[in-house]
C-alpha cells in the first residue's frame, strides 16, 4: 500500500479545490449536517469523571507520594547513602545522616540512618528514579497510594520523615503477614 | 377603573421584567450546560442540584469583583455603555403578547403590557438603539480592540437590520397589521406563519443571530482577534451587564421569532380547550406553550453556537448585502404575486 | 399644570439643552451622542401628539441608522484638537446671518399657522393609527410615495451592485 493512499484512521478524505455548485454554496445542507452531528453528541454518554465522588481506578504501578519503608521488624530501611538524592533529576531530596545509638537498634536496621529526610514535593516529578537507585529497598512511590495534597503555602510541600516514613500499623500488619 | 388598570399593568410589567431577568440568568446556565452536553461533558454541577445555583454564584462573583476603570477621558460614557445595552434589551418585552387573556375576578386581563399599533416597528426601533450600548462602551474604553469591535458591531447591525426588515415586509403584507397581538391572534391553531413564509423565516432567523451578536456572527466579541471585543476593558457588574444584555436580547429575539412565525401562544386545539376547560386554563396552557417555543429557540441559538464556526468579516458582509437582501426582496415580490394571483388571473382572462 | 404639559416642558428642555450641547461641545463624539439624545427627545414630542408611527420611524431612521453611521465615521476619523480647522471670519458671519434668517422664516410660519380645531375630535377616527396613515399615503399621496420607494430601492440595489462589481474585476 502506498503511503499517499494510506489512511490510519480510516477517515482520510481527499481535499479538492473544485468549485462548489450553487446548492453547495448555500451551505444549508452542510449546516444541517453539522447540526445533526452535534445533536447526536447531546445524547452520547458523558466521559466526565465526577472526581471527588468518583475516583478512577489507579494502576498497580501508579506513582504517588513516596514512602520510606520499614522491614518486617519495624525498623527503617534507609541508611542515608544519598543515592536517591544523587539520582533525583529534580534535586528534590535532601537528607542528613546520623549514627545509630546502641539503644536504637529496634528503630533502624543498619548502623547509619537518616535523621532528616526531606522531599520537596513542588520539585518532585514523580519519575521514580529514587526508587530505582535505592540499594536498600527503602523508598517506594507505589506503596502509599496517596496523591500529594494541595496546599496554600510553599513550606507545606516540604515533606519530612513524619509524613514519609511508613506508619507503624502498616509495618505491624506487614510483619504479621510475613510470619 | 383607571387605578385598577394601572395596578394591573404595573403588576404585569413587573412580572415580565422579573421573568426576562430570570430567563437571561438561566440562559447563562443553559448555555454552559448545552455547551457541555454537545461536547460530551457534564457542565456546571457543583452549585446546587444540576448546578442550578450557578447563575447566582456567577452573579455574586461578578458583584464582588473590583470595578476597574481604564485610563479613559470618558468615564461617564464608559459607565453609560453597559447601562444602555441592558435597558434596551429589557425594553422590547413591552409589546409582546405573552398570552391571550385571563379572567381574574370578573375582569378581563390582557396578557400584554401595551398593544400599540406599531409594535413591530417599536421592536425594530429599540433594536436599532441597542447598538449604541456597544458603540459607546467600545469607544469609551480607549482601546483599539474595543473600538474595532464597536465598529464591527455597528456595521453588522445596520447591514442585517435591512435584511431583517425586508424579510418582515412579506409577513406584514400577509398579516395586514403591525400589532403583535393581531399577528398572534391570526395564527390560531396550526395556522403558523412559518408554513406560509419559510424563506422569510430563514432570513429573519439568520438576521436575528446577527442582531444578537451570537455565533456564527459574534464578530464584535470574537476572542481570537479582538480579545473580548467591546467588553475587554470592563470588569465586575459592568461586564456582567453586557453579558446579561446579550442573553436578555437572545431571550427577546427568541420570543419575537416564536410570536411572529411560530404562532405565539397558539397551539392546536386551543379553541376546543377554551370551550371545554374554560378560558383561564386554555390560556395558561397557551402561555406555557409560548415559553416552550421560546426555550426551543434559545436552545437552537446555543445549538448553532456550538456547531458553526465564526464567519470571516467579509463573508458576513457579503452574506448580508449580496445574499440576504436580494433574497428578502425576492421574497417580498413572490409573496405579493401570490397574494394578487386571482387578480392577475382575472386580468389575463382565465 | 397637567401631566402632558409637564412632560412637554421636560422634553423641550431636554431637546433644547442637547441641541445646544451638540453645537457647543468640542468633542465630536460627545456632540454626536447629544444629537442622538436630541432625536430621541424629538420622538418623545411626536409621541405627545399621539403620532406613534412617526415617533418610531424617527427613532429607527435617525437615531438607529443615520446617527450610527455618523458615530461610525467620527470614531474612525480620530479627530484631535490639533486637526480642528480654523474657520475664517466670513464663514462665521455668513453662518450667523443664515441662522437668523432661517429663524425669522420659521417664526413667521409659526405665527401664521392656526391650530386645527374641530373635525379630528368629532369624527372619532384615530388619524394617527397606522391603518389610516397607510390609506392616506397610498390613496392621496400614491405617486410621491411610490417615487420615494423606487428611489430607495434603486439606492439599495446600487449599493449591492457596487460591492458586486469589485468582485468581478478581481476574477
Amino acid at each position: 500500500m502506498l503511503v499517499q493512499t494510506m489512511s490510519l484512521s480510516g477517515r482520510k478524505k481527499e481535499v479538492s479545490n473544485k468549485k462548489m455548485s450553487f446548492w453547495e454554496s448555500l451551505y444549508l445542507v452542510a449546516i444541517v449536517k453539522g447540526l445533526w452531528i452535534t445533536i447526536q453528541h447531546l445524547f452520547t454518554r458523558k466521559v466526565t469523571v465526577k472526581y471527588p465522588e468518583e475516583v478512577r481506578t489507579r494502576a498497580a504501578i501508579w506513582r504517588g507520594q513516596h514512602m520510606l519503608k520499614r522491614d518486617e521488624q519495624g525498623r527503617e530501611n534507609c541508611t542515608a547513602c544519598g543515592l536517591c538524592a544523587l539520582s533525583c533529576p529534580a534535586e528534590a531530596i535532601t537528607m542528613t545522616a546520623a549514627e545509630r545509638k546502641p539503644d536504637e537498634k529496634h528503630l533502624y536496621r543498619e548502623e547509619k540512618y537518616a535523621s532528616v529526610y526531606e522531599i520537596n514535593m513542588l520539585r518532585c516529578i514523580f519519575c521514580g528514579l529514587c526508587e530505582e537507585a535505592c540499594p536498600k529497598d527503602a523508598i517506594y512511590l507505589t506503596e502509599s497510594k496517596v496523591l500529594v495534597p494541595a496546599s496554600y503555602n510553599r513550606e507545606d510541600f516540604i515533606f519530612g520523615k513524619d509524613k514519609l516514613v511508613m506508619p507503624l500499623e502498616m509495618a505491624m500488619a506487614n510483619s504479621k503477614n510475613k510470619n | 377603573m383607571e387605578t385598577a388598570i394601572i395596578i394591573e399593568k404595573s403588576i404585569f410589567i413587573f412580572t415580565i421584567f422579573a421573568i426576562t431577568m430570570l430567563a437571561a440568568m438561566y440562559s447563562t446556565w443553559a448555555e454552559r450546560k448545552v455547551a457541555a452536553w454537545l461536547q460530551d461533558r457534564v457542565g456546571p454541577n457543583r452549585a446546587g442540584t444540576f448546578g442550578l445555583l450557578q447563575p447566582l454564584a456567577d452573579g455574586l462573583k461578578l458583584f464582588s469583583k473590583e470595578e476597574f476603570l481604564p485610563n479613559t477621558p470618558n468615564k461617564f460614557l464608559f459607565v453609560v455603555g453597559p447601562a444602555v445595552s441592558m435597558s434596551v434589551a429589557l425594553m422590547t418585552s413591552a409589546v409582546i403578547p405573552w398570552g391571550d387573556r385571563l379572567i381574574i375576578g370578573g375582569r378581563e386581563v390582557i396578557l400584554q403590557a401595551t398593544d400599540v399599533d406599531v409594535a413591530i416597528l417599536y421592536v425594530f426601533g429599540v433594536l436599532s438603539i441597542g447598538v449604541y450600548g456597544i458603540m459607546i462602551g467600545g469607544w469609551a474604553s480607549n482601546n483599539k480592540f474595543s473600538l474595532m469591535s464597536a465598529m464591527r458591531a455597528a456595521s453588522q447591525m445596520i447591514s442585517y437590520e435591512i435584511a431583517m426588515g425586508l424579510s418582515l415586509i412579506a409577513l406584514l403584507m400577509m398579516e395586514g397589521s403591525l400589532s403583535l397581538a393581531d399577528i398572534s391572534a391570526s395564527q390560531a391553531g396550526m395556522n403558523w406563519n412559518v408554513f406560509y413564509q419559510p424563506l422569510g423565516f430563514i432570513i429573519f432567523l439568520v438576521c436575528s443571530f446577527a442582531e444578537t451578536n451570537r455565533t456564527p456572527f459574534d464578530l464584535a466579541e470574537c476572542e481570537a482577534e479582538l480579545i473580548g471585543g467591546y467588553h475587554t476593558e470592563y470588569s465586575s457588574m459592568r461586564m456582567g451587564f453586557y453579558l446579561f444584555a446579550e442573553y436578555a436580547s437572545m431571550f427577546i429575539s427568541s420570543t419575537i421569532l416564536a410570536v411572529l412565525y411560530f404562532g405565539g401562544y397558539n397551539y392546536p386545539g386551543m379553541e376546543w380547550a377554551i370551550e371545554n376547560w374554560g378560558v383561564n386554563p386554555a390560556n395558561i396552557i397557551g402561555i406555557i406553550v409560548l415559553f416552550t417555543k421560546i426555550c426551543a429557540f434559545i436552545f437552537f441559538f446555543m445549538w448553532v453556537r456550538w456547531t458553526i464556526p465564526r464567519f470571516r468579516y467579509d463573508q458576513l458582509m457579503r452574506l448580508g448585502w449580496q445574499g440576504l437582501i436580494p433574497l428578502a426582496i425576492a421574497n417580498v415580490v413572490i409573496t405579493g404575486l401570490v397574494m394578487v394571483r386571482h387578480e392577475i388571473a382575472a386580468a389575463l382572462g382565465f | 399644570m397637567s401631566t402632558v404639559l409637564l412632560i412637554f416642558c421636560i422634553l423641550s428642555a431636554i431637546t433644547l439643552a442637547t441641541a445646544f450641547l451638540t453645537i457647543f461641545t468640542k468633542q465630536p463624539i460627545h456632540s454626536a451622542i447629544y444629537l442622538v439624545l436630541c432625536f430621541v427627545s424629538v420622538a418623545g414630542h411626536y409621541l405627545l401628539f399621539n403620532a406613534q408611527f412617526l415617533a418610531v420611524v424617527h427613532i429607527i431612521v435617525y437615531s438607529g441608522a443615520i446617527m450610527i453611521l455618523f458615530l461610525f465615521t467620527v470614531m474612525l476619523m480620530n479627530l484631535n484638537k490639533e486637526d480642528e480647522v480654523h474657520k475664517p471670519r466670513v464663514t462665521r458671519l455668513a453662518a450667523g446671518i443664515i441662522f437668523i434668517l432661517t429663524s425669522l422664516v420659521l417664526l413667521a410660519v409659526f405665527i401664521q399657522t392656526k391650530p386645527i380645531v374641530g373635525p379630528y375630535d368629532e369624527t372619532g377616527v384615530d388619524y394617527q393609527s397606522i391603518k389610516v396613515l397607510g390609506q392616506v399615503l397610498l390613496n392621496e399621496y400614491m405617486v410621491p410615495f411610490e417615487f420615494a420607494s423606487v428611489l430607495l430601492l434603486v439606492a439599495m440595489i446600487g449599493a449591492v451592485l457596487l460591492s458586486k462589481r469589485e468582485k468581478t474585476e478581481k476574477n
